[in-house]
């Protein structure tokens, strides 16, 4: 008996990591995101050093545990679960082979149990997929400050592009509107007809073009408006830009809190341009309301549909911004349209 | 409409002094040239000016200071003309600007406009004169909003609408068409028919009318 313990202690040791290892892998199957562990790197060379760093890596303990609940319960469920799905149609399927069943009443019997089949896929799924939320915060436990750290690296970009908007603005676009103001009064002063008042004015319009395509730089950077006056208002203005008639719908109490305004400001912005490029709608409505203690944005058009979020960063990367202040996109577009665009942010702030 | 005195709120120095010599250049004197919204406050309630121009971005914020004074003083001296100038141009605030004072008397226009001197001059005598003058791309805007029932006006009524909504009058949209004044009031009644807008005699009741409709 003791011998059995031991060969059962060193089988638990040996097979704990490449345990977790399969189940990290079989993590991707169920909710198609990469599961990965950070092992701490080893303080030195050498085995010894490398035990030490295993046995004091909190991810290595949590592996063995996971292994202990695995070798001990979890296989049990597993086989329980695929059991229960699978019996009653395979029961059900060998009716006609069964020693007392008539053939031809079974053939029917049978049939319902094909039919049954796709039924048992139900359980088993729900279970692969509650399996899964149980296991991946112990194997891949997505660490806190990572969360923060994100959080940060999104405020850094944020202010930094408030930082260019400000320098553009009090540097480049004043120069150019002192230039435009300067070449304007130049052409008063030269007779209208000469060449030096045909070139006078080229320049003009040049350094007026110059300043219309710095705006719409400046705008894609930073937009004033909603910093001084909040998402509708700002949502509005780029509504009126969009090429497609824009209905815009908001329900809000007040402002909303800095983050959700700049990363629903860019929803809408990537959203209307979607629209207008590729939709072919003739409406577009946006709704921003708050729904319990979450702030819902949503935007539909009236156009074709089969609208492919893997295509283009745009909305994958919306996606990542969400996911830093927990919102979610939801993106519904079958073919021959519409398409809804459905964005919900936890905002507590208001509950 | 030589003689303005204007109060002046900007705060690139370079851009300001230039404003100063231009408005002097067509007559007008500068009576204050400040550089912030405090400023700019005091100045027009010491110097009691025809029209005050001011920046909407100014220290010590950098934010929207030109458009909220403009508003304040707008409460304590309801006739004061104001002529907002702007980087860039939007609804939200040209929809504030409208609203105070009814609309008249008061211009909100992208900085870029000063480069045609002459135009920028007449803008603001217009506004001083009690007229609006909104700038072009915020009428773009505007347009956009009511893509529906302006389906229903031809190109050239189009056209007519947009300057209308600008501020100008039946004998400015003539020139700038190069048609005649008479053709100009046909189109106009065809508009205001189309959008049920009751018809008006007056130019600038007609421009009121008009960004009333665009704003709804």
């Amino acid at each position: 008996m003791p011998v059995a313990g031991a060969v059962g202690l060193a089988l638990f040791i040996a097979l704990g990591l490449p345990v977790a290892g399969l189940e990290r892998m079989k993590l991707r199957l169920v909710d198609n995101s990469r599961a990965v562990v950070n092992r701490r790197p080893p303080s030195g060379t050498g085995p010894r050093a490398r035990w030490i760093s295993r046995l004091r890596d909190p991810s290595v303990w949590r592996d063995y545990g996971f292994a202990m609940l695995a070798f001990t319960g979890l296989w049990m469920i597993d086989f329980g679960v695929i059991a229960l799905a699978g019996w009653l149609p395979l029961m059900l399927i060998s009716a006609p082979i069964q020693p007392d069943m008539h053939v031809l009443l079974g053939l029917p019997v049978a049939l319902v149990g094909f039919l049954l089949l796709p039924v048992a896929a139900y359980p088993v799924t729900a279970w692969a997929g509650a399996r899964a939320m149980i296991t991946r915060p112990v194997l891949a436990p997505l660490e806190a400050e990572i969360i923060r750290s994100r959080a940060r690296l999104v405020d850094a970009y944020e202010s930094e592009r408030r930082r260019i908007e400000r320098d553009l603005h009090d540097g480049a676009q004043q120069r150019l509107v002192t230039l435009t103001m300067r070449l304007g009064l130049a052409r008063l002063d030269l007779p209208p007809d000469s060449p030096a008042a045909s070139q006078v004015e080229q320049a003009l319009r040049e350094a007026q073009a110059a300043l219309a395509e710095l705006r719409e730089l400046v705008r894609g950077v930073h937009q004033q408006v909603l910093t001084d006056r909040g998402l509708p208002a700002a949502v509005r203005d780029l509504a009126g830009r969009s090429p497609i008639p824009v209905d815009v719908n908001f329900a809000l109490p007040g402002r909303l809190p800095d983050q959700i305004e700049v990363t629903s400001y860019y929803v809408v912005s990537e959203a209307l341009t979607n629209i207008a490029k590729h939709s072919g709608a003739t409406r577009c409505r946006i709704d921003g309301s708050l729904k319990g203690d979450a702030f819902m944005l949503s935007v539909r058009d009236d156009g074709r549909g089969g609208a492919d979020p893997s295509a283009g960063s745009g909305l994958a990367g919306l996606a990542d911004r969400l996911s830093v202040i927990d919102g979610t996109i939801t993106l519904t577009s079958p073919n021959g349209g519409p398409t809804h665009l459905l964005v919900e942010i936890p905002c507590p702030a208001f509950a | 409409m030589p003689g303005l005195r204007v109060v002046l709120a900007e705060d690139a120095v370079l851009l300001r002094e230039g404003l100063v010599g231009l408005l002097e250049r067509f007559g007008h004197k500068v009576v204050a040239a400040v550089g912030d919204a405090e400023a700019l406050l005091s100045a027009a309630a010491t110097h009691r000016p025809d029209i005050v121009v001011a920046d909407v971005r100014m220290p010590p914020d950098y934010s929207d200071e030109g458009v909220r004074a403009a508003l304040k003083l707008r409460e304590t001296q309801p006739d004061l003309a104001i002529l907002i100038l702007s980087q860039y141009v939007e609804q939200t605030y040209a929809a504030e600007l409208l609203d105070a004072g009814h609309g008249s008397g008061v211009g909100y226009l992208l900085k870029d406009r000063i480069g045609d001197v002459r135009e920028f001059v007449d803008a603001l005598e217009n506004v001083a004169d009690g007229r609006t003058v909104i700038d072009p791309d915020v009428v773009r805007q505007l347009l956009n909003r009511h893509r529906t029932p302006l389906a229903r006006l031809t190109p050239r009524e189009h056209e007519v609408l947009g300057l209308i909504a600008e501020g100008r009058s039946n004998a400015a949209i003539a020139r700038r068409l190069v048609v005649t004044e008479a053709a100009v009031s046909k189109h106009i009644a065809s508009i205001l028919t189309k959008l049920d807008l009751p018809p008006a005699e007056d130019d600038h009741r007609r421009v009121l009318a008009v960004l009333a409709y665009l704003r709804s």
